[in-house]
């Protein structure tokens, strides 16, 4: 499939590599479509990958995620860095289609070459992004771009894909949207290494943060672990978000220092390369069960309760070896 | 493999703050099993041709109901001509005279619906033209 001297694959590459934006816009679409020779175009790229930080911007529907990305975009490109948003919202399970409106709330960067604002559809993945999130983040890194920030769906408790994407992974919050109990269950609240409370001019956003520090009081930290701060913002206004993007540096900077960085790294790949695997297996699985044909008879099968769904299943798989 | 998934960039350009027809459309789009992008109020023709480039779609959809879509219109098509995107297709709706119809179709402007159009009609004629 893919021959090393292919005029319109090295034509791609160069120019997602050059920073053309139609290019690259094509490319990510072509992720998420699953078309094969998009892969191929990745696997060229890969190389040039791994400068970019990825941050994660995930908490409850309405916390104020977009408004606090669209700020955070702002302290960074005023801080020099060029910036690449990747906005997740949800797919209807029942049509399999999408309204993406992230965008409604970045306007203020539009014209700005130095940001990059890309809005994908779950289209039935459950983690808070989607399959696809990952090989967009590896295009706008490969194109160069300083900082890629994602926002995932509005989550609740257990969509923690993001971590596994992210160097640093910032979960919102606002006042009013659980008591203490929600901040001592296990899930989003685990995986946050830099909290927000977000519309901090609720006069209740006190209490909130409160609750949330009480929670991390227990969780005391060993040696130079870091220790996730709870910081108030108000997204519209901008207060608070100078805090949070030194917040996020400073993270960075003790993860590279403490080693953890190198860990996370490793992580990050061991689930790319499981994730890849798994997709794979799926999609031969997919392919090969078309052709031996013998689904009908086992669901026939089952209809009848002569078989089990256990079995079925064992037997798909040992025929397709 | 999935197969292709129809996008749409639909965007209110200018001043007129009357979206609801804009976001009736986008619905009936997402319900079609499309991934529709809203950008939301008050844009302007190069916001509206960085936007569709970098999110890739197949279409824009303008809406407007101020009387500016003699100028706004074309200009969207001009700047997506400017950026290598003139592939993409434009359509439009809203308060739009008939008389006016001619002139924005021979700006590149694909199809206008008038506020008379059916909602499944808008949503055929997209299919369509992405078959």
């Amino acid at each position: 499939m893919s021959s090393p001297s292919d005029p319109t694959l090295d034509e791609r590459v160069a120019k997602v590599l050059a920073g053309d934006v139609r290019a690259a816009a094509r490319l990510m679409r072509d992720l998420d479509d699953e078309r094969p020779e998009a892969f191929e175009a990745l696997k060229r790229l890969y190389p040039h990958t791994g400068k970019a930080a990825v941050s994660g911007v995930t908490g409850l529907p309405g916390a104020g995620k977009s408004t606090l990305v669209d700020q955070l975009v702002t302290r960074h490109r005023a801080r020099g860095r060029t910036v690449a948003i990747v906005a997740v919202d949800p797919t209807s399970p029942f049509s399999g289609g999408a309204i993406l409106g992230d965008r409604i709330r970045m306007q203020r960067h539009a014209g700005d070459p130095g940001v990059f604002i890309r809005s994908l559809a779950t289209r039935g993945a459950l983690g808070g992004v989607s399959r696809s999130t990952r090989d967009v983040v590896a295009v706008f890194d490969a194109m160069g771009f300083d900082e890629v920030i994602i926002e995932t769906v509005g989550v609740g408790q257990d969509e923690v894909d993001i971590c596994r994407t992210a160097h640093t992974t910032v979960v919102v919050t606002a006042p009013g949207l659980g008591d203490g109990i929600q901040a001592q269950k296990a899930g989003l609240l685990e995986v946050a290494d830099v909290f927000v409370v977000n519309k901090a001019d609720r006069p209740d956003a006190d209490r909130a943060k409160a609750h949330l520090e009480a929670m991390l009081e227990l969780d005391a930290p060993a040696g130079d672990r870091w220790r996730p701060p709870v910081l108030a913002t108000d997204a519209t206004t901008g207060e608070g978000v100078d805090a949070l993007a030194d917040a996020i540096e400073a993270h960075r900077a003790q993860m590279r220092a403490s080693g953890e960085w190198a860990r996370r790294e490793r992580a990050r790949q061991r689930a790319e390369l499981t994730e890849r695997v798994l997709y794979l297996l799926r999609r031969r699985a997919e392919v090969a069960l078309e052709r031996t044909g013998g689904v009908p008879a086992l669901l026939d099968a089952l209809e009848r309760r002569e078989t089990d769904p256990y079995t079925a299943a064992a037997s798909l798989l040992d025929a397709l070896d | 493999m999935a197969d292709r998934r129809i996008r749409v960039l639909i965007a209110k350009p200018g001043l007129d703050g009357h979206d609801r027809g804009a976001k009736v459309v986008a619905r009936a789009l997402r319900d079609a099993g499309m991934e529709v992008i809203y950008t939301g109020l008050h844009q302007t023709p190069d916001m509206i041709a960085d936007a569709a480039v970098q999110e890739d779609v197949d279409f824009v959809g303008l809406s407007i109901l101020s009387g500016a879509h003699g100028t706004l219109f074309p200009a969207v098509v001009q700047k997506l001509r400017e950026r290598d995107a003139g592939d993409i297709v434009v359509f439009g709706g809203g308060i739009i005279p008939e008389g006016d119809i001619p002139a924005l179709e021979a700006a590149g402007v694909a199809r206008i619906f008038t506020p008379g159009a059916r909602i499944e009609a808008i949503v055929q004629w997209v299919r369509e033209r992405a078959a």
